[in-house]
């Protein structure tokens, strides 16, 4: 223990004692980490530096305009509709009581679930000039022809921006319910006093008292958008990733595509730093005193069946259309085929890759949030910023990196073996599925890492300065005090790092072991060959393999409702960041009788 | 703490899955293919391989990179042999250097000049002509040439997909090969000019785009009217009906073909194993199977052609040399872009 802690000092000393200034411990193992997750990128700019020859003049002269304003009109489009749809949903469901909205809590997240191009294909069928909607027009119309009538192309910028949206929009849903959740209910009460009206209260203390979060959101559900390559081809939208593609395979220079990527990634890095520039002189701490529950408005008539309309349009478009488009040709397949035993090893090959990946994003995502959290230095801010980047880049292109990294460390294993004991291992983590876990892990800790910084950022840090201050190490106050309040973050970010990377298809493909098939590999391979709907089965496992967690976190990150509180169900409250006062004192009071 | 249980039994597995499965050495019962071809198409071949050798053969599938993969994995690569559909892919593995040439009497006498690298470089196992499909009830022409895609008369009636497709990229490299830059450009230019949609979905859109008469013409792989003439769903069969196949020419030329091809990985740790398997797959019953499950067309002129692919029309491949194809693709991509095709 040092001498700063022990000292009758103020909280605000204690505070400097925590920052990592005196100890480099911290920010050495925050390097190590970022450094194995950077690594991938690191050796794409590698890759990017041998160039041989200068694409940029054909890139910037011819490419770039067009990208530019199809990758612009993507961005715009699918950033407002998933504030759109995520955030008066998550409003609603968090602050009022309407028929279903039980069942809208959860439900809402679902879309996550489901892989987008595998939407696109969905939707293309459907909504295509020879799909059941056009044909049922068609017949009760009378026209003849396609020519007779106008109809929305799917196949399209606005059809990307459709799909997108409408499965990328659960991010911003997830992280502003979360937000007007743990929102202390006196902040809305005193503005409610003030005489502001409930929408009043919505746009003008909530929104922006939510914006950290809802940018996070966003942030990801754009990086999404960004990084698809899929989707985006085959609705015929001429996205930068596309453009990297064509660079890369058309045009067989990596290292065009390399630096087309790496330019990339330099501008979303930019426009994240951007929006924290933005918000740099606010923090938003949620109190430790909750005083008062919020008290859920009971929605009747008009404004419930609002509310349910409200809620239930996201839903369908983004999980019930595709979801029954895919059961339906499921229940198909399976009347004919049955189901085979290689169906339950795709299962047991994807939940055990996407699992370990979910485990390892949250406890290295919750240890660089953490560590951004508590020491105020600029060197830690931008590492756990570096972490982030894998989000950014196109799978494909990421995947590469991944691969030139990992077989660099395979090789010298091999070298090292064979030189000490005479022993050549070959390639171990390519030749396993080490590689897949790793580039999951590379390309969605940023998912980790987001949410947990949003879950710090509403517990108040006093918290644990009482902590230290009662004893607690800090480690201590760590497993005591912040891990237990981090429940809801670590959960939710579990929940989005393993549905993301069951979805995850490029680095699955590229780093996989021989005749190793997972759930996405599989519907990937269906729909290589042209028959999509045959990857139905397997496409509906993946969505009910996200379903189950999407269950569980529902019953998790759920603060309790008043009438639970005084049930004897610690777990519940000590997962509440938004204990009463009473709960808090009682909570310090056992950290003290630790000393 | 939620993470605490899990994560223990998470990382035991990924330790034990690790190290339990980590890469095994070359055995000489066993053959590593790479493939960018969608191994249930190339499966049935492959089961025929070892039932009639005994020798097993591990496939891994991806969409790209598999070239560069074993760039990287360099000496420690296990692969053998990499398989790739479109000229373009094969040139790319040798371009990286990952490859190595294959002398074989049995391959050389099999595989015409045409369709195989002089050096031995790269073999093509299978060919597909890139033709035009027609509405049966709207057009009436037997005949086109490539070059009458661009003609007006066609103005808002042809459907394609990206022109950034390595398939479309191919024929477009050929044509660039056949009449240079100026007149490609004017080429595309009249062919997007004529265009009833944006260029977007796969080769079978353009079929199901005819039956729902957006266009009357698209431009497709010969085998997707095999497969969706074939097909379990009623949907596609509908689409192959409502088409006719033309197999367009050059003037003065032939029909554009390109192929699926096989190369030897630089250090293959299997090389006879894998010479077998090259030589298996240009062997008739091999080819009979490509030919009959997915409707492409033999690369040795003798394997009998299953009756699906005679039904879309007497094949006469154009002369042009596939490497120069392959030469043309960079310039051909970027035509693409420069007339702004796929906007």
């Amino acid at each position: 223990m040092t001498a700063t802690e022990t000292a009758p000092g103020t909280l605000r000393r204690a505070a400097a004692a925590f920052g990592f200034r005196h100890d480099h411990r911290p920010l050495l193992a925050v390097a190590l980490v970022a450094a194995l997750v950077a690594a991938p990128v690191a050796a794409l700019f590698a890759i990017a530096a041998g160039a041989e020859d200068n694409i940029w003049p054909h890139v910037v002269g011819v490419v770039l305009p067009n990208a530019l304003l199809d990758t612009a009109g993507l961005l715009v489009g699918v950033g407002l509709l998933v504030i759109l749809a995520g955030v008066p949903t998550a409003w609603l469901v968090a602050t009022c009581r309407f028929p279903g909205q039980a069942v809208f809590d959860w439900a809402l997240l679902l879309p996550l679930a489901m892989p987008t191009y595998i939407v696109a294909y969905c939707y293309v069928d459907l909504l295509d000039s020879f799909g059941p909607v056009q044909g049922a027009l068609r017949h009760v119309f009378g026209f003849t022809s396609r020519r007779d009538y106008w109809f929305p192309e799917i196949r399209s910028l606005y059809g990307a921006v459709f799909v997108m949206g409408m499965v990328l929009y659960p991010y911003v849903y997830l992280c502003a319910r979360a937000v007007f959740l743990m929102q202390s209910a006196a902040v809305f009460d005193v503005a409610r006093t003030l005489g502001a009206s409930r929408w009043a209260v919505f746009l003008r203390v909530a929104v922006p008292l939510a914006r950290p979060a809802v940018a996070v959101g966003v942030a990801l559900a754009l990086m999404e958008t960004l990084n698809d390559i899929g989707a985006s081809e085959y609705l015929g939208v001429r996205s930068l990733s596309v453009a990297v593609y064509a660079t890369w395979v058309n045009r067989g220079s990596l290292a065009g595509a390399a630096q087309i990527a790496c330019v990339m990634l330099v501008v979303v890095l930019a426009v994240v730093l951007l929006e924290r520039f933005g918000r740099r002189h606010q923090r938003y701490v949620g109190s430790a005193h909750r005083w008062g529950e919020a008290n859920p408005v009971q929605l009747t008539g008009l404004r419930a069946c609002g509310a349910v309309l409200a809620c239930l349009l996201p839903l369908a478009l983004g999980f019930l259309i595709p979801a029954g488009f895919l059961l339906r040709e499921a229940v198909a397949l399976i009347a004919s085929n049955g189901i085979g035993a290689e169906f339950l090893v795709l299962i047991r090959h994807s939940v055990t890759l996407a699992g370990s990946a979910a485990a390892i994003a949250c406890v290295l995502g919750f240890l660089l949030a953490h560590a951004e959290q508590h020491a105020r230095g600029p060197a830690f801010s931008a590492i756990v910023r570096l972490t982030g980047l894998g989000y950014a880049l196109p799978g494909t292109v990421l995947a590469i990196g991944a691969m030139v990294a990992l077989v660099a460390l395979d090789n010298a294993i091999d070298a090292a073996m064979r030189t000490v004991f005479g022993i050549p291992t070959g390639l171990l983590i390519m030749g396993s599925g080490g590689a897949v876990i790793y580039a999951y892990v590379v390309r969605f800790l940023a998912v980790a890492v987001g949410t947990m910084e949003t879950g710090f950022h509403k517990i108040s840090p006093h918290l644990e300065m009482a902590a230290r201050t009662l004893g607690q190490s800090r480690i201590g106050a760590l497993v005591a005090v912040e891990l237990p309040l981090m429940r809801p973050a670590v959960a939710t970010a579990a929940l989005l790092v393993f549905v993301d990377a069951m979805k995850e298809l490029p680095a699955t493909l590229l780093l996989r072991p021989f005749d190793f098939e997972t759930l996405s590999t599989s519907v990937y391979g269906y729909a290589a060959r042209g028959s999509f709907e045959q990857g139905a089965v397997a496409a509906l496992a993946i969505v009910v393999a996200g379903f189950l967690p999407v269950l569980w976190l529902a019953r998790t990150s759920r603060i309790p409702l008043p009438e639970q509180l005084g049930a004897p169900d610690a777990a519940i409250k000590a997962q509440s960041p938004a204990m009463n006062p009473t709960q808090s004192a009682a909570k310090l009071r056992r950290l003290g009788g630790l000393l | 703490m939620v993470c605490r249980p899990i994560l223990a039994r998470v990382f035991c597995a990924v330790g034990l899955a690790t190290f339990a499965a980590a890469a095994t050495p070359a055995h000489a019962d066993e053959v590593n293919l790479y493939t960018y071809r969608e191994p249930g198409l190339i499966k049935p071949a492959l089961d025929a391989f070892t039932k009639n050798t005994g020798i097993r053969v591990n496939t891994l599938f991806a969409a790209d990179g598999l070239a560069e993969r074993i760039r990287a994995e360099g000496s420690n690569s296990p692969a053998d042999l990499l398989i790739a559909v479109d000229i373009g892919r094969l040139q790319q593995a040798i371009d990286l250097g990952v490859t190595q040439p294959v002398k074989s009497d049995v391959l050389e006498k099999a595989v015409p000049a045409q369709f195989r690298d002089p050096q031995g470089q790269w073999y093509a196992l299978t060919l597909r002509s890139r033709i035009i499909y027609a509405a049966k009830d709207r057009v009436a022409d037997q005949a086109l040439t490539y070059e009458s895609l661009a003609d007006p008369k066609w103005r808002g009636k042809i459907c394609i997909r990206s022109g950034q497709h390595p398939y479309n990229t191919s024929l477009i490299a050929a044509y660039l090969a056949k009449h240079g830059e100026g007149k490609t450009e004017e080429w595309l230019k009249g062919i997007k000019a004529n265009l009833a949609r944006r260029p977007s979905g796969g080769d079978r859109e353009g079929a199901r785009d005819i039956l729902a008469a957006v266009c009357d013409l698209a431009v497709g792989n010969s085998y997707y009217v095999g497969l969706m003439r074939n097909a379990k769903e009623e949907e596609q069969r509908k689409w192959g009906a409502a088409i006719k196949t033309i197999n367009p020419t050059f003037d003065g030329g032939g029909t554009h073909v390109n192929i699926s091809g096989v190369v030897m990985a630089k250090n293959a740790p299997n090389r006879a194993g894998a010479a077998r398997l090259m030589e298996f797959l240009i062997s008739d019953s091999a080819q009979h199977i490509f030919s009959d499950l997915n409707y492409e067309y033999p690369v040795v002129a003798e394997a009998p052609v299953a009756d699906s692919v005679k039904s879309f029309g007497a094949l006469r491949p154009d002369t042009l040399p596939l490497t120069d194809v392959g030469k043309n693709r960079k310039a051909a991509s970027m035509l693409v872009d420069k007339v702004g095709f796929d906007n």
